[in-house]
């Protein structure tokens, strides 16, 4: 199942269409292709393969990430790091 | 513990919700005067409501038939031997990603031939194959590209990075598959078993992830041209069964329509500046053939004449075969695939067949109809008993 985690955006690069994002916590760096002309730091974007598809308020975001902050309190570091960054993997590779 | 995020979206699989969701539907089903046959097509939802038992919560008169939504399942045997040749190429590095590297080809999975020698690597963005072709600039790396509309804009910019990087060493053989295109051919096919299944779809909860790019716009024709209403949904269980109550009202009312449950993340235009990335780089196919479908015309991408260079599939055209291959005699998941049967009445199903030995696509990615039923098959136990 394709499940993203909202990640927060903290840094943009438009010359390489990339942009840093921090899924709590833990920061990589994906491609902001196809919403560059409206993504500012600051925003919560969904992330699909690697690539941030679209933004979502920041409402919304905020309300899912508290439901996961709670679990994620249980976890070690490893598995943390682990299952925030598989949260945007389909188990297809790209199911419809 | 072995807790994922997976686990974690509690509100949308708060069982309350999915109750209460259960009774409404019940009630509102009592008021059809015939059983509704929905067919989800995206094998993310079947892996839902294989999961959560969504099924074992509604009434008889809601039937469910698993569609051919999973880019895995659907590929077929000569795609998969084109990437098994070329991952044994000279020099090459082949790339691709999830579940495609376990599929059996006519000569062996891409694992299989990775452990003969290949260089075969699994990636989690396609932008790690930019990364992997510039890392190695004596080879040649080939990205094998599947999924739908939801991943083909991430093919699309990784073809648009590497020309602007001026990196040459990126080939790409292009597998995308469009989904109007395979619904159509459900609904429309002309065989030995159109009565037997022409009638069995009545409505379709429609993909969502694809709808994020394409916009729910793509599965107007079928409520206007087709009479099938459309919902899309999006995965969780809570949004499958809000997905259903809204597809099973539309029959109680008297209405045939495209509807969003998803609005969360899904417009009725989708991504523009995704859409015009694919328009830059890519095609239709004319024929394409999805693995126990057969050919469906203008079902598939392919890259557009003015980057044939970077086709692996003409620049390999000599060594890669033409030839069809037949599936397994046995396996059924054509009929699987087309909504006439369902897992447990293929005669090879966890027998001959198994996620860890698969015959058939079904079984192989965990998204795959035969996967989810074998994977909970103590649910459809449970309601056997029931």
């Amino acid at each position: 199942m394709c499940l993203s985690i909202p990640s927060k955006v903290v840094k943009i690069d438009k010359e390489k269409a990339t942009a840093v994002v921090d899924t709590m916590g833990v920061q990589r760096e994906v491609g902001i292709d196809f919403i560059e002309d409206e993504v500012k730091i600051g925003d919560y974007v969904l992330i699909h393969i690697g690539f941030a598809m679209n933004i979502i308020s920041e409402e919304e975001a905020l309300a899912s990430i508290e439901t996961y902050k709670e679990i994620l309190a249980l976890m070690d570091e490893e598995e943390r790091q682990r299952a925030i960054l598989e949260g945007d993997q389909c188990e297809g590779g790209g199911s419809a | 513990m072995n807790l994922t995020l997976k686990n974690l979206y509690d509100d949308f699989r708060d069982p309350k919700t999915i109750k209460a969701l259960a009774e409404l539907i019940t009630q509102e089903a009592e008021k059809l005067d015939r059983p509704v046959n929905i067919m989800e097509v995206c094998g993310g939802h079947t892996h839902t409501i294989m999961k959560y038992g969504l099924k074992q919560l509604l009434p008889e008169k809601i039937r469910f038939i698993h569609g051919p939504g999973c880019p895995v399942c659907i590929m077929p045997k000569e795609r998969i031997d084109h990437a098994y040749i070329l991952a044994q190429q000279p020099d090459v590095i082949l790339v691709t990603l999830g579940d495609m590297i376990k599929v059996p080809g006519s000569k062996g999975s891409l694992q299989q031939a990775r452990s003969q020698g290949a260089d075969v690597r699994f990636v989690y963005s396609p932008l790690d194959a930019l990364k992997i072709a510039r890392e190695n600039p004596e080879k040649r790396v080939i990205f094998f590209a599947i999924g739908f509309e939801t991943t083909t804009p991430m093919t699309a910019a990784l073809i648009d990075r590497a020309e602007k990087l001026g990196v040459t060493n990126l080939l790409y053989h292009i597998n995308h598959v469009t989904v109007p295109e395979v619904m159509r051919e459900l609904i429309d096919s002309r065989d030995e078993h159109i009565d037997s299944y022409n009638n069995r779809i009545d409505a379709f909860i429609g993909p969502s992830h694809v709808s994020v790019i394409a916009g729910a716009k793509i599965y107007r024709e079928f409520p206007e041209r087709y009479g099938r209403p459309v919902v899309v949904s999006g995965f969780e269980p809570v949004d499958v069964m809000e997905g259903v109550l809204m597809l099973v009202r539309q029959f109680t009312q008297g209405r045939c329509e495209l509807e969003i449950q998803y609005r969360r993340s899904v417009t009725m235009e989708g991504n523009l500046s995704a859409q015009r990335q694919i328009d830059k780089f890519f095609e239709k196919r004319e024929l394409f053939k999805w693995r126990g479908l057969g050919n469906i015309p203008h079902s598939a991408l392919k890259l557009r004449e003015a980057y044939a260079h970077l086709d692996a599939e003409k620049v390999y055209g000599e060594q890669l075969p033409v030839e069809e291959i037949e599936d397994h005699k046995l396996c059924i998941c054509g009929d699987i695939l087309r909504g006439m049967a369902e897992p447990t009445e293929c005669q090879v199903f966890g027998t001959a067949c198994t996620p860890s030995k698969p015959l058939g696509s079904c079984m192989v990615s965990s998204e795959g109809a035969c996967a989810a039923y074998y994977k909970y098959g103590d649910l459809l136990q449970r309601r056997s008993d029931r």
